[in-house]
């Protein structure tokens, strides 16, 4: 696996580069559209309730069909890659985000309105900073799944580690679907101890801040 | 549509391939996870272990670990079922773990005033009692299974992914989408059934309580 990775750094590093790309894009779009929508979602209650069940649904769809369903509608390549990965991001970071915000304790949203607050202080200094552990938990899942759903990008064309997988199982070059392999592994276990790693210490300022 | 009119016999053989898969793995998966998961109840030390050990399989993507078992297991059903094993364990000996961890110690108390013996306890009254907190790992399990088994066509295990990818090869859209939309209808229909089986249990439980 070293060896094929060191006799072809250009293919290898192309290939992570794209990866790392499509799972940077389509984390981002999924933050730009759960965050603001769950925030929104708490505010239409009877709006929510439809929303939640249709994100439910698609939180079940399986990575692949989502995947080649954009075959038809958006043909090949990033694109169609990136907005698949979006929707198959999306749904825990919006339900965690809802959940997170609903949760947060109405006594103390009461307690800050007597105090004066305004709508808006109340959501930037109540609301969102209770609710972060859990919006950062659906971050995490979200981040987790779509580096490894990005694998199965290379079946639309969308490049990706998994592409180093898919050529080297068509061309029976096991080296390089090793390395592939053993890459994108690494890297999701990267990125979920990342993560993790990143939300403990949160909580532990969060719990610092408390006392 | 024409093509999947035509074709019905073989989506219909797809996916009892695909439920053969997701049927064989969660029967081994269980096999495997609840007595594992009975001992991490038991034992915190060894759950450590065994969460850290199935957590970083289940971060590993899925055509990864199938790629990854090829030049040991080769190709077919059964490196496919390996890697369907493998995925599922850490949510049931986690829900496991955690739907007897979640009774209450007074219920145990009251069982072993009984008499219960240790065996006896856990069949009677601890795994009932732990039900629908591991038919949820269950649902969750089926749900993931669906989904991983579409790609292990990649190593010829069959199933529906089979009929997602001839369509691409063939470039061949309406029986890509037919593959996509009938695994996806599987795992809705899972994911469903399964939840209502978890509910009925929590309102049986909650009327008995």
């Amino acid at each position: 696996m070293a060896q094929w990775i060191s006799a072809n750094p250009s293919i290898f590093i192309v290939a992570l580069q794209n990866h790392l790309w499509l799972t940077g894009v389509a984390l981002a779009a999924v933050l730009l559209i759960a965050l603001p929508l769950g925030l929104l979602l708490t505010r239409h209650r009877g709006f929510a309730n439809i929303a939640i069940a249709i994100v439910n649904i698609l939180r079940t769809v399986p990575s692949l069909a989502l995947l080649v369903i954009m075959l038809p509608l958006l043909g090949t390549g990033f694109l169609p890659s990136v907005v698949a990965l979006t929707l198959y991001g999306l749904p825990a970071l919006l339900l965690n985000t809802y959940t997170g915000l609903t949760e947060v304790d109405a006594d103390i949203v009461e307690a800050a309105r007597g105090q004066g607050f305004s709508d808006a202080q109340v959501m930037t200094r109540i609301e969102i900073p209770l609710a972060l552990p859990v919006i950062f938990a659906g971050i995490r899942t979200a981040a987790v799944q779509i580096v490894s759903a990005a694998t199965l990008a290379a079946f639309i064309g969308g490049g990706g580690l998994g592409e180093l997988i898919t050529a080297g199982m068509a061309n029976f070059n096991f080296p390089q679907l090793i390395a592939g392999a053993v890459a994108v592994a690494l890297l999701a276990l990267a990125v979920e101890i990342a993560f993790a790693g990143i939300e403990r210490l949160m909580t532990r300022q969060l719990r610092m801040g408390a006392s | 549509m024409s093509w999947t009119i035509e074709n019905y016999d073989r989506l219909l053989v797809a996916l009892w391939e695909h439920i053969q898969l997701v049927g064989v793995g969660l029967a081994i998966a269980l096999a495997i996870g609840l007595p594992l998961g009975v001992l991490s109840a038991r034992r915190p030390g060894f759950a450590l272990v065994v969460l850290l050990v199935s957590g970083a399989l289940y971060t590993i993507p899925a055509l990864a670990i199938f790629a990854l078992l090829i030049p040991y297991l080769g190709l077919g059903f059964w490196p496919a079922i390996v890697a369907l094993v493998a995925y599922a364990l850490l949510i049931i000996i986690r829900n496991v773990a955690t739907g007897l961890q979640e009774i209450s110690p007074d219920i145990l108390d009251a069982a072993d005033g009984m008499g219960y013996g240790k065996w006896r306890r856990l069949f009677a009254i601890e795994l009932p009692l732990a039900l629908p907190v591991i038919i949820a790992g269950i649902r969750i399990t089926v749900v993931t299974q669906v989904s991983v088994a579409t790609v292990a066509a990649f190593i010829n295990a069959g199933g529906l992914g089979d009929i997602i990818f001839q369509g691409i090869t063939q470039d061949f859209g309406e029986k890509v989408v037919a593959g996509a939309v009938v695994t996806s209808a599987l795992a809705i229909l899972c994911d469903e059934s399964l939840r209502r089986v978890e509910l009925r249990l929590r309102a049986n439980q909650a009327e008995h309580a």
